[in-house]
């Protein structure tokens, strides 16, 4: 597989120390595990509830555990990864905020990426009087599994009210790029947020 | 014989005994001079001796895997996975299969005779753990010359032993299949367990296990035992899909032969059971499942043992299976986890129960063929 890597993926590989130990939750076909374990030696495993996905990740020989992300990270003992990431997953989840307490639980850091509701084509569709349908939010009200989208301004506010502690934000448009749109006006111009986060409380380093 | 056998089945099969000369001390302190082994094997060993897969067998389980034994009709009881291009490939690897200690098939067991006495060894054959089952397999491996193994699979009562290869042998195991287990049996389990071995225990014809001379078989506890176990191995589901209430007349008959579907299914299995099986190593291999713990010695931490283990693991479980329920096998990988160890764990859709292990279900043959894909690339 030499096919490069999804651009957002790519950024993420910014952020993680070489040799981390990693969680990577709805990890799809394991491409960003994939993808460390080469170029950042890091050792870990990826979570995913399809079986399709689960299947191709055993066949590539990547750790992967199936589960449903849903039920929470109860079989993970805290600070036990430096590093849970989730990518685009956020927004189908029954509760995204006890997700992302679960995930500073059990890493040192969390990342967490997922679509901005506050882009302006999204705007563009409800001013219409619609459930806005967008490339990068491409489904319908009725079949999308995203129950719980929020703008970056809505994230960061819930950060701020928990307390959880943002390290670095990246955003990108819809071919994961950074503008100078996006970097003047975030809540606006970007598609995609992506959030490196740590608890309130964040424990010693080991 | 000239029978044709399937394209994707190793074929006509034959088992052999090898002779472990090595003295081999028991858990429970006695200690074995030597011990046969029944053994079968499929596929070519490799030049470096490095393509060599164990499978455990479980409760009931043999030697006999995969193909045929000449003249018979039914294959072996895993030839679904194992045979050229299935998920265990004889193409690619050295497949051992054998028939444990204090099993029933050939091997030094209850219904062999003590060389000590010239009798059957019956009730005072040792009670067998599956560390000892591992270290009698280690010796086999001496036998053959597998230094290490690429793979060692099992289900049930066989994952276990693989599990307890990892700890024993961490050098000489280099990918573990941990299919349908627990780190231990439940409570629940283990009083299965004991109405069966009562249902044995209590029948006249057991004579205290010294019923080979008497020449007969304690057949209804035999059969009480397997017809007890084989409600377990099913989901409620299953028994309903494949029973239902069918009555076998149109009518009841308002009297205790047997009227329901499921009650001649369970009839025939119990019956068929005492044809094959030895009341005695149904005793020995129940309570080998009853005492495994291999977290035992190490402060009940499970996470703890696995650190000992060098192996990457595979950790199969099945949606319907409520002897060995996924939650189990979740269990070992927490502690896998935990360890650092590398895992995968795959939860297979499925309907039949604990037999499920036994299916050739697309999903789970996909993800056993995949990860052996792999160990097998490692090997060449």
């Amino acid at each position: 597989m030499t096919t490069a890597l999804r651009p957002d993926l790519a950024l993420i590989c910014d952020w993680i120390k070489p040799g981390s130990r990693i969680l990577d939750l709805g990890c799809g076909d394991g491409e960003l595990l994939a993808h460390l374990a080469r170029t950042h030696q890091v050792t870990g495993y990826g979570l995913e509830i399809d079986p399709e996905k689960v299947a191709s990740c055993v066949e590539q020989g990547i750790n992967v555990i199936q589960a449903d992300l849903d039920e929470g990270l109860k079989g993970f003992e805290s600070q036990s990864f430096d590093y849970v990431v989730m990518t685009q997953a956020l927004q189908a989840l029954q509760r995204p905020d006890l997700a992302i307490e679960e995930i500073l639980r059990v890493g040192r850091f969390g990342i967490v990426t997922f679509p901005n509701f506050g882009h302006w084509r999204v705007r563009m569709g409800l001013a219409q009087g619609h459930m806005p349908v967008t490339p990068t939010l491409n489904e319908r009200w009725y079949d999308t599994p995203n129950i719980h989208l929020c703008s970056v301004d809505d994230f960061e506010r819930l950060c701020e009210d928990i307390g959880w502690r943002i390290l670095d934000r990246r955003m990108l448009n819809r071919s994961h790029r950074e503008g100078w749109r996006i970097r003047l006006r975030p809540n606006l111009f970007g598609e995609v947020a992506m959030y490196l986060l740590q608890d309130k409380e964040p424990a010693p380093d080991r | 014989m000239s029978e044709a056998y399937p394209a994707d089945s190793v074929g006509l099969v034959q088992p052999f005994k090898v002779l472990i000369r090595h003295p081999l001390a028991l858990d429970c302190g006695r200690t074995l001079p030597q011990h046969e082994l029944m053994v079968e094997t499929y596929g070519q060993l490799n030049a470096a001796h490095s393509n060599a897969i164990l499978i455990c067998h479980a409760l009931s389980g043999d030697h006999h895997v995969a193909g045929y034994h000449e003249g018979a009709k039914k294959p072996g009881w895993w030839d679904n996975c194992v045979g050229p291009g299935k998920p265990i490939d004889t193409n690619r690897f050295f497949v051992v299969a054998l028939n444990n200690l204090g099993g029933c098939r050939g091997s030094t067991g209850p219904n062999t005779i003590n060389p000590e006495t010239g009798k059957p060894w019956g009730p005072d054959f040792p009670l067998v753990t599956a560390r000892d089952w591992v270290r009698s397999q280690a010796l086999l491996a001496d036998e053959l010359g597998i230094q290490s193994w690429a793979a060692i699979i099992g289900g049930s009562l066989g994952g276990m032993q693989v599990m307890q290869w990892t700890l024993e042998f961490p050098e000489r195991v280099r990918h573990a299949c941990v299919i349908a287990a627990a780190p231990k049996i439940s409570a629940q389990n283990i009083a299965f367990n004991e109405i069966a071995r009562q249902a044995i225990l209590s029948d006249p014809e057991f004579h205290g296990g010294h019923f080979y001379e008497q020449g007969v078989v304690p057949a209804r506890g035999l059969k009480l035992a397997r017809m007890l176990g084989h409600i377990t191995y099913l989901s409620d589901e299953a028994m309903r899909a494949k029973f239902g209430r069918e009555l076998k007349t149109a009518v009841p008959s308002y009297n205790f032969d047997v009227e329901f579907e499921v009650e001649s299914y369970l009839r025939y299995q119990g019956q068929s059971f005492v044809d094959r099986f030895d009341a005695n190593t149904y005793l020995i291999m129940t309570k080998a499942l009853d005492y495994f713990d291999p977290a035992r010695e190490y402060g009940n931490d499970l996470a703890a043992a696995f650190r000992r283990a060098s192996a990457r693991f595979l950790v199969v479980a099945f949606s319907s299976d409520w002897r060995f329920s996924p939650q189990r096998s979740r269990e070992i990988v927490k502690a896998l986890v935990d360890a650092g160890r590398d895992v995968s764990y795959a939860l297979i859709d499925s309907q039949l129960g604990h037999d499920d292990f036994l299916m050739p279900i697309p999903q789970y043959h996909r993800v056993l063929r995949g990860y052996l894909a792999r160990v097998a690339q490692e090997t060449a």
